[in-house]
């Protein structure tokens, strides 16, 4: 495409095929403890 | 749903429904602008002859005519592929994700309520949490671990996290229940993953040996430049704290390969210009950080207001490009809030079930009571059973769990809402009152972090391209 670069294959409508297991960390449990920060935790499958 | 947003020369356009994310010229930006104002189109409202002509009719003055049809090309193939103008399917999925059977899988161990500092801003009230002083007993944590594998069913990765007050005042009963810990996942196949957060201040190499040995993650809390770091965290004399524990955070990061650790300041309306404690910990040789913006009540001093948005804004804006430029020389730090990884990140069943706390995630006092979070604990209201009789009042943990982005009208329309999956609910409750409401300013300051984090990916793409 010469307009766009596309950064990423994945999309989150594929995780809902698989996916759900929680086996991932609780967000909370990482850095934070006082904001929310769901987004930048690692799926638990891809590590 | 999409997002389209400029910053540090990157047109970059969310497609917050897949997550897709593009950078694209600025025709095409305009273009997506222009076929985006009203109702965002279909592949079929994309293929009618009018939408051409009425972006010809908006367009032509500032682009030729053969590249806008060029480019509404390719927007026409991201729509069919799924990346671009995607619909909400989440939404009919949220009942049935939000009813489904929850299992515990971490606790906040509040294994000493009591500290050796006193740190002004501190939730935890000088690690008192609203009453009186105490350490948690090897029975009750014991009595915790075993209500965890309990309540685990078939989840293998249980978290605990060893957090006050200050934990290391409480040492030898972390190191017992982290052996008692080891013993009981292997009679019941489970893997326990233990983190600490400590200020440092008792630290020593045979804390920091064991450390390294069981401990997954460690969470050091440091603020920042001495001086920041010392006004707001005294010791109880008042003395600050920086120089005792400065030394010993560095011998503990490096002792973990700077892996698996993280130094974490809080900043307040004291320091607004924060991106020069992050920097200054990447100048300490720290390789993993988070600071983030202080929780207390309006009243309070340091209490972050609404007209200190547009300076943090501009921070976490500075705080990126130097980020990209150390990056690029090789001397690349990791930021807490600007880690966003899209292409493994959570699945979409996690950003819709939110943080887990009153849920999956509990807080548990050194007595053995049971809260939804470590920010609510000595909130009675809150307290939801103890480690002897298990849940007592499942009603807050169905609140807990009834609470998504889609059950609060400020997250539904917002595009950051697969990334902080509806914020953090003790945010929420201390600033409305309930937990299905979302704190205002924290939402601006997350939306600038998810803004900030993907163009980092936008030019790190370039980089490498580069190279």
């Amino acid at each position: 495409m010469k307009h766009v670069k596309t950064l990423n294959t994945q999309t989150l409508t594929n995780t809902m095929k698989k996916g759900g297991c929680g086996e991932c960390q609780t967000s909370c449990q990482s850095a934070c403890k006082t904001s929310c920060t769901v987004g930048n935790q690692t799926c638990e499958q891809k590590k | 749903m999409i997002h389209q947003y400029r910053n540090n020369g990157y047109n970059i356009v969310l497609d917050v429904n897949s997550g897709a994310v593009h950078v694209v010229d600025e025709l095409c930006y305009d273009v997506i602008a222009h076929l985006a104002a009203g109702e965002e189109p279909d592949e079929a409202a994309l293929d009618r002859p009018e939408t051409l002509e009425g972006l010809l009719a908006a367009l032509k003055d500032r682009y030729k005519e053969e590249e806008i049809r060029e480019a509404l090309e390719d927007v026409k193939e991201l729509t069919r592929e799924g990346r671009l103008f995607t619909r909400d399917v989440f939404e009919p999925m949220i009942d049935q994700v939000k009813q489904r059977k929850t299992v515990v899988k971490a606790l906040c161990l509040h294994i000493a309520h009591d500290c050796n500092l006193a740190c002004k801003y501190c939730f935890a009230e000088e690690g008192e949490y609203h009453g009186r002083r105490a350490l948690m007993s090897y029975e009750v944590g014991k009595k915790a671990l075993d209500f965890l594998i309990v309540s685990s069913g078939n989840r293998r990765n249980l978290e605990v996290d060893f957090f006050g007050g200050e934990p290391l005042m409480n040492w030898q009963v972390v190191k017992d229940l982290v052996a008692y810990g080891r013993e009981q996942e292997k009679i019941h196949n489970k893997h326990f993953r233990f983190t600490v957060t400590t200020n440092g201040v008792l630290l020593n190499d045979e804390i920091q040996d064991f450390i390294n040995k069981e401990m997954d993650n460690v969470v050091l809390s440091l603020d920042g430049r001495k001086e920041i770091n010392d006004n707001m965290r005294p010791f109880r004399n008042g003395k600050g704290s920086y120089d005792l524990i400065v030394p010993k955070f560095q011998k503990l990061a490096d002792s973990r390969n700077q892996e698996r650790y993280y130094v974490r300041g809080t900043f307040t309306r004291n320091n607004l210009d924060f991106s020069n404690d992050v920097l200054h910990f990447a100048d300490l040789g720290f390789k993993q950080m988070s600071i983030e913006p202080v929780v207390g009540d309006e009243s309070d001093p340091y209490a972050i207001r609404e007209e200190d948005i547009p300076k943090i804004c501009e921070e976490y804006d500075r705080l990126a490009k130097i980020m990209i430029e150390r990056e690029k020389e090789g001397k690349g730090f990791n930021f807490f809030h600007f880690m966003i990884d899209l292409e493994g990140g959570p699945c979409v069943s996690k950003r819709l079930s939110g943080c887990g706390s009153g849920t999956e995630y509990l807080a548990v006092t050194p007595w053995g009571d049971l809260y939804p979070c470590h920010q609510f604990v000595g909130q009675e209201e809150f307290l939801m059973g103890n480690v002897d009789e298990g849940i007592t009042r499942p009603e807050i943990a169905d609140e807990f769990r009834g609470c998504s982005v889609y059950s609060k009208d400020k997250c539904r329309d917002c595009f950051a809402k697969f990334y902080c999956s509806g914020g953090c609910m003790a945010n929420a409750y201390n600033f409305h009152g309930t937990i299905h409401e979302a704190y205002d300013i924290g939402c601006e300051m997350q939306r600038k972090r998810v803004e900030c984090a993907i163009m980092m990916k936008a030019a790190l793409a370039d980089a490498s391209d580069e190279r």
